[in-house]
């Protein structure tokens, strides 16, 4: 049976990660590779990548990151952020990237979807969306979360599916950094909805938040950052915890 | 030790490269077949569609040479596939070295969703040639020694990402159950193939790389 996915996700600039980590047994915490091959040692399914940087020099610093990624890990990784045109795709895949995953450009011009898939094959397309739920229902959002756009969550989602998306991870703004848990009822809607795996972030907080959005949010990987970063769930704990429950992970 | 690596247009061959590299093998990319025949060891590695591929490696003799290797050979997710006789994608024939033909994956659910794509687990097959171990993580030479970590009460997990498999059938080494069983690692003579991916499989992937490696010509 295929396992359920846990995933660590380290948002980079200019090549550092971002967020302070508590892992004890790393010297150079900062360092997106070495953060990698420890989650990896500690039995993530896959890691995410995330290049939050702006500046031109800083991507290159970023794809430079990618390929000390492949060369040093044996998990398969996405990477994202400012993947606008196959080109970029085609950058991160020759750096050594398994997957891309793509958010505002394939909201501007969906049409990139179709094309990557056509290319590379749907398989390395992940299609992020962030949403927000208010009174009219769940609402897209661009720009990491700061413009509102007229498409529904749903909607969109199984646009992208038919478009030839791989997998969607799908970021509830409203659960995000609250640590109370994922969005599960959402979740278990695209889960029902779509054809391809769907990825739940925003909310993990406790390991019992990991159980539910497996349950009752039917998602096929969870991925968290904080939680991971600072200590506060180590991956063998919550592995070991989701066993126990009869979720089928690997240990 | 000598590795040589097919190459061909199918994708992402580098990931094999750094998954050797990392177990202290500095691999070869060739497509000379004066380089593979010389090899002690040959990886038949990728990910892409299986008539292109065929048709590149016809056009340049390599389907000839590969079938003509007699140093342990390795096909990793397309390589295991186009070592079979024909293939649904495409309609295509490939290098019949397995009697198998590979099919479409085929829904039965709506949880079934296609590719297959993630961590699966691998349970070698009974009785294996050559061994009277009672665990079946160290039945087959390909299969000794996996760590226990990345294991669920000795069946190992692996990473895999494909729509086509397959079927079990006598070269059938080990199995690995999505929609239903199929083959997810194959042994006939000197050719030995596998349907996930070792170079993506943590531990476990790494020490079947070894085991590989390490096998009695």
């Amino acid at each position: 049976m295929l396992a359920k996915r846990i995933i660590p996700c380290l948002d980079v600039k200019d090549g550092w990660t971002v967020k302070g980590t508590n892992f004890l047994e790393l010297r150079e915490a900062g360092d997106p590779v070495e953060l990698g091959k420890a989650y990896s040692r500690q039995g993530a399914d896959e890691l995410v990548f995330l290049d939050i940087t702006a500046s031109h020099e800083g991507r290159k610093t970023f794809t430079d990151m990618v390929q000390r990624v492949a060369a040093e890990t044996d998990i398969p990784f996405t990477v994202g952020g400012g993947i606008s045109e196959l080109s970029d795709v085609e950058r991160m895949l020759s750096a050594g990237a398994d997957k891309v995953s793509i958010n505002s450009a394939a909201l501007r011009r969906p049409q990139l979807i179709d094309e990557i898939a056509t290319r590379f094959g749907s398989q390395v397309c992940v299609v992020a969306i962030d949403a927000k739920q208010d009174a009219g229902g769940w609402t897209c959002y661009l720009n990491g979360g700061r413009i509102p756009t007229d498409r529904n969550l749903f909607d969109w989602a199984r646009e992208a599916n038919n478009r030839g998306a791989g997998e969607i991870l799908f970021t509830s703004m409203n659960h995000d950094g609250v640590k109370q848990g994922f969005a599960c009822d959402a979740l278990s809607r695209l889960a029902s909805e779509l054809t391809i795996p769907v990825i739940a972030s925003g909310g993990a907080g406790k390991l019992e938040d990991f159980r539910d959005v497996f349950l009752s949010g039917h998602a096929d990987a969870a991925l968290a950052a904080s939680v991971f970063h600072f200590g506060q769930i180590s991956i063998p704990e919550l592995k070991q915890y989701l066993r126990k429950e009869n979720i089928n992970v690997r240990l | 030790m000598k590795v040589a690596i097919v190459k061909y247009n199918a994708g992402n061959i580098f990931s094999v490269v750094h998954a050797l590299q990392r177990i202290g093998v500095e691999p070869l990319l060739t497509d000379s077949a004066k380089e593979l025949r010389s090899a002690d060891r040959v990886v038949f590695p990728g990910q892409g569609e299986a008539s292109g591929a065929m048709h590149y490696l016809r056009e340049r003799g390599l389907d000839e040479v590969i079938r003509s290797l007699t140093q342990p050979v390795l096909g990793i997710c397309i390589g295991q596939q186009l070592m079979c006789r024909h293939s649904e994608e495409g309609d295509t024939d490939c290098l019949g070295i397995f009697d198998a033909d590979v099919k479409r994956f085929v829904p039965l659910r709506h949880e079934d969703k296609i590719p297959h794509m993630g961590w699966n687990s691998l349970s070698p097959c009974f009785p294996l040639p050559m061994s009277e171990s009672t665990s079946p993580a160290v039945a087959a030479p390909l299969f000794k020694s996996l760590p226990q970590r990345g294991s669920r009460e000795g069946t190992p997990f692996v990473y895999f990402v494909h729509s086509y498999y397959v079927p079990v059938c006598k070269d059938t080494i080990a199995v690995c159950d999505y929609i239903h069983p199929f083959s997810a690692a194959m042994q006939k003579d000197n050719f030995f193939a596998t349907q996930f991916h070792p170079e993506k499989s943590g531990a476990v992937g790494q020490q079947i790389l070894r085991n590989f490696l390490e096998l009695n010509r």
